[in-house]
């Protein structure tokens, strides 16, 4: 469905046509329709086991489907060999030959397809200085440090000046440091070749961070397929909003519908109206009934913290007199985690009319040291924001 | 790890019976094959120790010599065959799902557990002239109406010959080859295999420059696996072989239970182990090239 | 009808890993054929122990008369009782020592440490004539005492089979320790076990599947044997294997198969136990209780 809504978007280099791959019982891959650009830098996001790596390896010609096709470039390769595909893949575990040095590793792939000595030469030096490691071509393998071999991994895959380069979560065995460089690194790669990159990650923070389209699988299907802010901000259900990023749900009964914004009751706080834009699922604002229940989220982030008793100038202070703050809640801090240059807090609500009391994730910047010291575990405080920073799930 | 002076009883009551076993029952032993090999015999019981390498000298006679060559042909083959035969067997079932895995390599390692001696007594029944391979052989004879154009049926001499040697030591030691070389494809990263692919190498590339190399420890340990026991043989030659292939363990035997050469018998006895152990020296290094590997070339 | 076949060609190839074993047949009838013949002779011989005929080619129909003359045969019945003996005794004596000493090289460091390890692996591959000849040498030198009444008899092979069998039982404990986690150790101390409780409640469960495999191991080297013990025994002591020999040496009939087949029985017997006694789970710990009161 997702590929038929863009037929006339920019060409496809990779088409999957509803594949479908099982082992045993389990269905990894369970009828996937996909369309990658050509350029673009596409991220395959999802938890472990949602089939991502097999369709990795599917488009790579590693693993065969069961059913659907395979076209790259327009031309159908469901049943091609991987070596004869125009894709070259960045194993997980990088898959460096331990007995070849970095040279003999980069040139492998060349010397397949028979070119002259000096030709491989030259683009093996190529690719070296590609990515940075000019000097270490006759080292082996295990005398390269974690960074070093991804390197090598990815100059084997692209001296083959690949169709696609395929990436099986490339970062995953670096240290986080690394990972952060790599990332920007890869970025930078991806745009200066122009080529298409497609990532295989379960790390939101690298799909978001680095691709400019983003599938996010579960189950073997695809649950959203968007930019990363599309991903972030508008989510179509709650497995994308939960996945992505830290998000706060609340339950709640639609009242009131036409084409300004809907109108709500969320149970222990009260009636709410929101404009037609929070509204993110398929379902149009037509189709809701009134007294459908919905699910109203709230991003950590987009939550306004302040002390008890001296919120009198929030809404002015923070929405800029744009929004108001249509929810406000007190509560007490329950748990606090420091990390630097944010902090994330759950707070302990107790709902003004119920008297429930809800755990609410809330976010905040370490804009200044005082805002860290104003606070303490157990202090009572004072949760805002305006309807319109919410979203609407329909479940 | 603790040095033994922190518990020296304990030690102790670890150690000793091990050390005591060894130098009593096997140590001490060798060393009396190994004075023994530069004595001459006195009379039919007594062994005078000289010092006289005249032993030694004898095993270069052009018979014994040529007994020598026999045996280090006839182990070479074998290990070749083992690994030839061994190595796919060994790919296959490194390859197969695991459930099939299990009882492939359960069916390759039963023998092994089978006393040898029985083993090749089976294959006596077999090759023998009236064995079941001839008994075949001449039924599918007579059915062919072959005996109208060849006359009557002559059995297959499959035994007591180098043939009935050489497939008896590789049908012994099979399973000694099938393992390392297994264990060795089993380590294998599978992902390297699909990098090649993935690189646009064939199957047949592929298996040459990366899966070979990459596994040549494996059939370095399974040469040693097979060749050391093969130069070694005294067992099978003496049941298959005879006299036309006998082989340097027999003719120690001998020296031992027939001719009463123990001094002679000594300084074969010991050259035999001499080679084994120059063998085993070299086991390091080749492993190590095997490690390092060459395939790239 | 098209679509109809393109699926069915499709499922016939089926989806799947694409490097997985090689789809090649003769690969696979190579592996079948080595099977086949690595088992053949043995299943026939065992089949033939049951045949009516002295000429053991034919088949002549079911017997069990041949095992009836083996085990009224006294010196192959002798043979089996001296073989059983040997390798019970050999057994018992290999696994203690070879426990012993694996777990000295584990623990301790030593003066002739190197020294001590390169002898022990030296009855791993000095050939088994070698050793055979000069068992022989050794026990005709120091003038064993060939007449002694039947248990001790057996002693000059027992004492061979002891030397050749514990290095390989110290060889599997040990690769056994090298896995064992010194922080499982600590933590015992940490939690207040004195060094016996350690190694009757951490270390001895940990090395049990290497004790029985070193037993198993053990057991069948010493039943098997024929090299060493050829030489080693004078001609009043026999073993099955070193009758077997001679039964051979004289002609091939069905008795030979009958007697072959009870040896490999043998150890099919002794190498179940063993799987069985590997076995973890609740039975096993009850063994474990019964078999540790026998060890202790």
């Amino acid at each position: 469905m997702h590929a038929s809504a863009r037929e006339d978007a920019p060409r496809a280099v990779v088409s999957l046509r509803g594949i479908r791959r099982r082992f045993g019982r389990v269905t990894a891959v369970d009828g996937i329709d996909l369309d990658i650009r050509e350029g673009e830098f596409f991220a395959l996001l999802g938890p472990s086991g949602c089939g991502k790596t097999t369709l990795l390896r599917i488009i790579a010609g590693l693993e065969r489907p069961d059913a659907g096709r395979i076209f790259i470039d327009g031309a159908d390769m469901t049943t091609t060999a991987p070596n004869h595909r125009p894709v070259n893949m960045v194993f997980q575990s990088y898959a460096l030959f331990p007995h070849m040095t970095v040279a003999e590793n980069v040139a492998y792939g060349l010397r397949l397809e028979g070119l002259a000595r000096a030709v491989i030469a030259e683009r093996v030096r190529e690719a070296l200085a590609l990515v940075r490691l000019e000097g270490l071509e006759d080292r082996r393998p295990d005398a390269l440090s974690g960074g070093q071999r991804q390197r090598v991994a990815l100059a084997r895959a692209l001296v083959k000046r690949p169709r696609v380069l395929l990436l099986d979560e490339p970062l995953s065995a670096l240290d986080a440091r690394l990972r952060e460089e790599m990332r920007l690194e890869l970025s930078a790669l991806q745009m200066r070749l122009g080529l298409t990159f497609v990532l295989v990650t379960h790390d939101q923070d690298e799909a978001l961070s680095m691709a400019d389209r983003i599938a996010v699988m579960r189950n073997g299907r695809i649950e959203q397929l968007d930019e990363p802010e599309g991903l972030y901000e508008r989510p179509r259900n709650r497995f994308v909003a939960e996945f992505i990023g830290k998000i706060n749900f609340f339950d709640s009964i639609l009242e009131e519908v036409d084409e300004e914004g809907l109108r709500v009751v969320l149970p222990g706080v009260g009636p709410l109206s929101l404009p037609v834009r929070c509204l993110v699922t398929e379902r149009k604002a037509a189709d809701l009934a009134l007294g459908d229940a919905l699910t109203l989220a709230i991003r950590p982030e987009k939550i306004r913290i302040s002390r008890a008793g001296d919120h009198a100038d929030a809404d002015s202070d923070l929405f800029g007199g744009q929004d108001k703050a249509d929810v406000r809640l007190t509560g007490r801090i329950a748990e606090w985690a420091y990390y630097g240059g944010i902090s994330h807090m759950i707070v302990e609500a107790t709902l003004p009319q119920s008297g429930e009391v809800r755990r609410i994730s809330v976010v905040f910047q370490n804009a200044a040291k005082e805002t860290v010291e104003a606070f303490d575990i157990g202090d009572a405080v004072v949760l805002s924001w305006p309807a319109s920073a919410m979203i609407v799930l329909t479940s | 790890m603790e040095s033994w002076r922190r518990h020296p009883l304990v030690f102790w009551a670890m150690g000793l019976p091990g050390i005591f076993w060894l130098i009593v029952f096997f140590l001490v032993p060798l060393g009396f094959v190994w004075l023994m090999s530069f004595g001459e015999k006195r009379g039919i019981v007594d062994i005078a120790i000289t010092g006289t390498l005249e032993n030694y000298l004898r095993a270069f006679d052009p018979v014994y010599l040529g007994i020598l060559f026999k045996t280090v042909r006839i182990s070479l083959i074998v290990t070749l065959l083992c690994i030839v035969i061994g190595y796919p067997v060994a790919y296959v079932i490194a390859f197969s799902p695991p459930k099939v895995r299990t009882w492939l390599l359960l069916a390759i390692m039963l023998p092994f557990w089978i006393n040898m001696l029985i083993r090749t007594y089976a294959l006596i029944a077999v090759f023998r002239t009236r064995g079941y391979v001839n008994f075949t052989l001449e039924w599918l004879y007579g059915l062919l109406r072959l005996d109208a154009l060849f006359g009557p049926f002559q059995p297959l001499p499959m035994l007591y010959n180098e043939f009935a040697v050489i497939f008896g030591i590789v049908y012994v030691f099979l399973p000694f080859a099938v393992l390392p070389m297994y264990a060795a494809i089993e380590r294998l990263d599978r992902s390297l295999l699909e990098a090649a692919a993935d690189l646009g190498a064939s199957r047949f590339h592929t298996f040459l420059t990366i899966t070979l190399p990459l596994t040549r420890s494996g059939i370095a340990s399974a040469v040693l696996l097979v060749f050391i026991p093969a130069l070694g043989s005294f067992l099978i030659p003496e049941l298959l072989g005879g006299p036309n292939a006998y082989m340097i363990g027999n003719v120690i035997a001998a020296q031992f239970k027939k001719a009463n050469d123990w001094p002679f018998g000594a300084a074969l006895s010991f050259l035999l182990m001499y080679a084994t152990f120059a063998i085993l020296a070299v086991r390091p290094l080749l492993v190590r090239r095997a490690a390092k590997g060459e395939g790239a070339r | 009808m098209k679509g109809v076949l393109l699926m069915k060609r499709r499922r016939d190839k089926g989806g799947g890993p694409v490097l997985a074993p090689g789809r090649a047949v003769w690969l696979k009838g190579l592996v079948a054929l080595t099977i086949l013949v690595l088992h053949a002779p043995i299943v026939v011989m065992m089949v033939f122990s049951f045949n009516n005929s002295r000429r053991n080619v034919v088949w002549r129909g079911f017997t069990t008369k041949y095992y009836e003359q083996a085990f009224n045969d006294p010196a192959l019945l002798e043979a089996l009782i001296n073989s059983l003996t040997i390798a019970v005794i050999s057994t018992f004596l290999s696994l203690i020592i070879g426990a012993l000493a694996a777990l000295m090289l584990w623990r301790f460091r030593f003066p002739g440490k190197g020294a001590f390890e390169g002898a022990m692996a030296l009855p791993l591959v000095v050939p088994d004539i070698c050793m055979g000849v000069a068992m022989m040498v050794f026990f005709a030198s120091i003038g064993w005492p060939s007449h002694l009444p039947w248990p001790l008899s057996l002693s000059n092979i027992i004492a061979a089979h002891v030397a050749f069998s514990f290095p390989f039982v110290a060889v599997v404990v040990r690769a056994r320790l090298a896995h064992f986690n010194r922080e499982w150790e600590e933590a015992a101390r940490d939690l207040g076990a004195s060094e016996w409780r350690i190694l009757m409640d951490i270390l001895l469960p940990f090395l049990k599947p290497a004790l029985i495999a070193g037993a198993l191991l053990a057991f069948t080297l010493s039943l098997d044997d024929f090299v060493v013990t050829f030489f080693t025994s004078g001609p009043e002591t026999v073993t099955l294997p070193v009758k077997i020999y001679s039964m051979v040496r004289f002609s091939v009939t069905p008795k030979v198969n009958a007697a072959s087949t009870i040896l490999i029985l043998l150890t099919v017997v002794a190498t179940l136990i063993a799987t069985r006694l590997q076995r973890p789970e609740e039975t096993a710990r009850a063994e474990m209780a019964a078999q540790g009161g026998g060890q202790g």
